[in-house]
């Protein structure tokens, strides 16, 4: 097995001047804090490689996803190594687009990984991206707001709580909205909350025999749960409120709570961005006694196309990016707090880092607590808890994440918006050739 | 004989710039095409083969489809009004003797100079979100609720965020075009005693109808593919609310990986340009002549 | 009597064009002001009054190199618009001067080549360029920017150049000048004000292409847009910060927007005026 890069490396010694030739590896990835961080570090990784250089490709997430998805798909090679997310991998990897990580160092702790998330970037048992950070979504709560509405935040809250919570914490004209969810349309935006959302009242995307399911009474209660919810205790202009928009909300204090990706938590404790950094408390995200709670489950990793001339460089660097040694290198520079979380157990076996992110428990729960593999009451067909692993699933939830923001913002009714996603959908699929 | 050489010459002279057009029209043009009649799902390589008019019929079939096509010629269509009518109001009001004419014309038209997606990430962010907002803050300071602009209004905000970014220019060519206006001809009307209203309608607006012609040409030429203010600001919605047809065909070719159907939608485009071009040449082509 | 009215006129038009001229401006104003302001403050609402603090230009130019985009985008812009007007100057000076009955139809064909929506043909444009090797090349940009704003840049041209008296053209000729004499004598000194401000206005368009830019380029030729696309929407607070980057994008344009808008002006007019 270690005869061939042996034997390449001989050769390259023997061509001489190659020898110290350098590998420049092109690293397409997303503008979040954590990877920006990590461009940073890169003087660590070539300290110890320094035949490898490394090229850096930032890019906001739509746009990213784009381009590598495009030149992936046309065997452009303009990326040696790409950040992806727990919906590409599955099927990029069942069309035999990337490299199977099996070259990552002996050193490498792969059983570390938290199972969930291995699971989810993982085909046929073989692991084909490495994931940087993972996150599951849970409630973040004002615990001054709940005091005042005399309540008690329960650890694992059902949706009628929450609603209810809701309700009693909104003030409008002290602008502070009970809860900020996300509005703004797209798979990975309201799709992904509100599909997540739909696993607990027991609706599914899917029935086993691919037929379109917003035609039932599961998806209606969902929907019309959340409209009446945000129209109640919802912020102005939730229709257009993203990740960043809700971020922004809950720091200057106008949200009760917000329920959202988990790595949200250290951005709302912290003292120096946040105006409510110390009156944060967290819980699980919602259920309604149906055994399936509202909370996603994401990764966003870093894998290589196949076919890649510089695999063994690629592998070196994700190995690097991945493991334990990473964590404790960003600790010993930033703080544990900085430590890109959800991907390994050991991260949160780690007294030190419990210490400093008071939310490591409840990140965990809520990681654990979702199943890519079982994601809904009902069966399904498909693995993925805020998205549908098939090809057809980013351009459809797009179409139907408009429909439902405009549900939110009022402009359609519920009902239509359901039966226009209905149509949407079937469209779509049976296009696509599923029945 | 020197006739027959100097158009031997202008052809030649001419066909640099024809072949590369052509090119650059004919091939992206048989790729659509071609594409168009193809099913080649990006992501998915199991779905190939020939579609005959299925990529067609699933595009006009969308459900966002009649929306898109009524949307283009509404973004286009109320950013001509708004550019041509404020235009012409700005360009009176730079033809004016005023003190500081030179910094106000910088400041006037620096909005063209503005990158689509910087524009839209100014007015998105800074101007119309309805918490931090300035026009959210303006509402406040007046007592009154913010407005949702992109929620509420979403074409209309498209329409005034297009229009700030194409005004300069509209402003500029109508500026020049009245400042041609002789002097005599001016005081002539003023003579008459016309006054303000009767002059700028009898003596200044036919003088412009040229100048209008071309920034409509122009500009139509660009609003029919507003796209990076739509994607950045709205993402086409609410629903379909602010969805048009280069939107579409991204959300469709793009976004959604199907090939096919966005060559079939790129192909619908061309249409409907043509279609649009076809009109306005009827309407105030003549203009250009003469 | 009369200068002081029209000295009052004069007066009550300029606070009345200078309101109008704020108006236009002020979104460019509060991007500069809020790139200066700290994250909290840029989040808390209206305020004119920033703390002056360069921390998120620091932080801009920390994370994302300036320098490569930002040369890119002057060869690319610089480049595209060279090429174009070295094919276009001929073709328009032709169409001007030796106008068939199909002239205008070879115009308005040039023109409707720009109505081909971008999107439809991405991925085919994406093949084309990954095959024959001007993917991510300063070259491949070069060419696709020189093609999209070529129309533009003809008709610009063509009618500037119409409007150049053609009894000149025939004094010269009477004087035995030749074609080509009679091109860099006589008719260059002439147009020299429509072709800088066709180059100017070329530029512009080049530099704020965000469509092809973007997509068909990944390290090597990345321009400005790509820069901006790496920041507009980050998780976190990010106002501040985006603003600086915004700022960062336009000033070079804006600057020389400013700073040449005579020149732009002058030739601008695509035969507006009569």
């Amino acid at each position: 097995m270690r005869l061939l890069p042996l034997l390449s490396s001989v050769l390259v010694l023997a061509l001489g001047s190659t020898a110290h030739a350098q590998t420049t590896l092109t690293i397409a990835t997303v503008n979040n804090g954590d990877m920006v961080r990590m461009q940073g570090l890169t003087d660590d990784f070539t300290a110890e490689n320094p035949d490898i250089q490394l090229q850096w490709v930032t890019l906001e997430e739509n746009i990213l996803r784009e381009r590598v998805t495009t030149d992936i798909a046309t065997k452009g090679g303009q990326f040696d190594v790409m950040t992806i997310g727990t919906y590409e991998v599955p099927i990029w990897a069942k069309n035999g687009w990337l490299l199977q990580l099996d070259n990552l160092g002996d050193a490498y702790d792969v059983d570390d990984l938290l199972p969930a998330i291995r699971g989810g970037l993982s085909a046929d048992g073989k692991l084909y991206a490495a994931p940087f950070y993972g996150e599951s979504s849970f409630i973040m709560y004002r615990t001054d707001l709940m005091d005042k509405a005399g309540l008690t935040m329960p650890d694992a809250p059902t949706w009628e709580f929450v609603a209810d919570a809701a309700r009693k914490m909104t003030d409008r004209s002290a602008e502070i909205n009970g809860i900020c969810l996300r509005g703004k349309a797209g798979w990975g935006e309201n799709m992904a909350f509100l599909t997540a959302m739909s696993n607990s009242f027991g609706a599914r995307w899917f029935d086993e025999a691919w037929k379109p399911q917003f035609d039932q009474p599961e998806w209606k209660n969902t929907l019309q749960f959340y409209v009446d919810l945000m129209k109640d205790a919802g912020p102005v202009g939730a229709s257009s409120n993203g990740f960043n928009e809700n971020l922004t909300l809950f720091q200057q204090g106008k949200c009760g709570m917000w329920i959202d990706a988990t790595v949200a938590a250290s951005f709302v404790t912290n003292a120096k961005e946040s105006s409510v950094a110390d009156k944060v408390g967290f819980a699980l995200a919602p259920d309604t006694g149906m055994g399936k709670r509202g909370n996603w489950l994401w990764a966003w990793s870093l894998a290589v196309p196949a076919g890649s001339q510089k695999a063994e460089a690629a592998q070196k660097f994700i190995s690097w990016a991945t493991d334990k040694a990473y964590a404790e290198l960003v600790a010993s520079k930033e703080g544990w707090a900085n430590v890109p979380p959800g991907t390994r157990t050991s991260l949160y076996e780690n007294a030190e880092y419990q210490a400093a992110a008071p939310f490591a428990k409840m990140t965990l729960d809520s990681i654990n607590a979702a199943d890519p593999t079982a994601p809904t009451v009902k069966p399904v067909p498909y693995t993925g808890v805020q998205f549908v692993a098939i090809p057809e699933f980013a351009g459809m939830a797009n179409t139907v994440g408009q429909l439902f923001s405009a549900a939110l913002a009022g402009s359609t009714s519920v009902d239509d918006a359901l039966a226009q996603a209905q149509q949407t959908a079937d469209r779509e699929m049976s296009a696509a050739g599923y029945y | 004989m020197a006739t027959r050489q100097t158009h031997r010459l202008a052809r030649l002279m001419m066909t640099p710039s024809v072949a590369a057009l052509l090119l650059w029209m004919l091939v992206p043009l048989a790729l659509t095409i071609w594409f168009s009649f193809q099913r080649y799902r990006l992501t998915n390589p199991a779905i190939s083969g020939f579609a005959g008019f299925s990529n067609f019929s699933f595009f006009v079939t969308d459900p966002a489809f009649w929306p898109a096509i009524l949307n283009t010629l509404l973004i286009a269509g109320g950013v001509l009004v708004l550019t041509a009518g404020l235009g012409i109001g700005l360009a009176l009001m730079l033809d004016q003797p005023i003190f500081g004419q030179g910094i106000v014309r910088i400041l006037m038209i620096s909005p063209f100079f503005v990158m689509p997606p910087v524009a839209a990430v100014i007015w998105k962010h800074e101007l119309m979100n309805p918490t931090w907002g300035v026009f959210a803050s303006v509402s406040r300071f007046f007592g009154m609720e913010p407005v949702n602009w992109l929620g509420s209004f979403p074409l209309l905000s498209i329409i005034l965020i297009v229009a700030w970014q194409w005004l300069p220019f509209a402003t500029l060519i109508l500026l020049t075009a009245m400042q041609s206006l002789s002097e005599e001809q001016k005081e002539a009307a003023e003579m008459d005693g016309a006054n303000v209203f009767r002059r700028f309608w009898y003596i200044i607006l036919p003088h412009l109808a040229r100048a209008i012609t071309v920034v409509i040409l122009i500009q139509t030429i660009y609003l029919l593919g507003v796209y990076a203010e739509i994607q950045i600001t709205t993402g086409g919605g609410p629903g379909f609310a602010s969805t048009n047809l280069p939107f579409l065909i991204y959300n469709v070719g793009v976004l959604g990986g199907n090939i096919g159907a966005g060559a079939a939608g790129g192909l619908v485009a061309v249409v409907l340009a043509n279609v649009v071009a076809i009109f306005l040449m009827r309407a105030v082509g003549r203009n250009l002549d003469a | 009597m009369a200068r002081a009215v029209s000295m009052r006129r004069k007066l009550t038009m300029t606070v009345l064009v200078w309101v109008v001229a704020l108006i236009m401006f002020f979104p460019i104003l509060y991007t500069i002001i809020t790139s200066l302001k700290t994250e909290g403050e840029a989040a808390a609402g209206f305020s004119m009054l920033p703390s002056f603090t360069f921390e998120s230009y620091a932080l801009v130019l920390d994370q994302q190199d300036y320098f490569r985009p930002f040369f890119n985008s002057v060869i690319i812009s610089i480049g595209s618009t060279v090429l174009a007007l070295l094919i276009s100057i001929p073709a328009a000076w032709a169409m001007a001067f030796t106008p068939t009955p199909r002239t205008r139809d070879v115009l308005m064909w040039m023109l409707s080549t720009k109505m081909m929506p971008a999107a439809g043909v991405l991925v085919p444009m994406y093949l084309i360029f990954l095959n024959t090797g001007l993917l991510d090349t300063l070259l491949g940009l070069t060419i696709i920017l020189t093609l999209v704003n070529l129309p533009i840049v003809v008709w610009m041209l063509y009618t500037y150049f119409k409007e150049i008296p053609v009894d000149i053209l025939e004094a010269a000729r009477m004087d035995g000048a030749t074609l080509p004499k009679e091109l860099v004598y006589v008719l260059l000194p002439m147009a020299v004000p429509g072709i800088a401000s066709t180059l100017l206005l070329n530029v512009i368009l080049a530099w704020n292409e965000a469509f092809w830019t973007l997509r068909l380029s990944t390290t090597n030729a990345a321009p400005l847009t790509a820069f901006i696309a790496s920041f507009s929407s980050p998780q976190g607070q990010f106002l501040a910060k985006l603003s600086a980057a915004s700022v960062l994008a336009i000033l070079p344009i804006l600057l020389l927007g400013w700073f040449s808008q005579k020149q732009l002006v002058r030739g601008l007019t695509f035969g507006a005026v009569k």
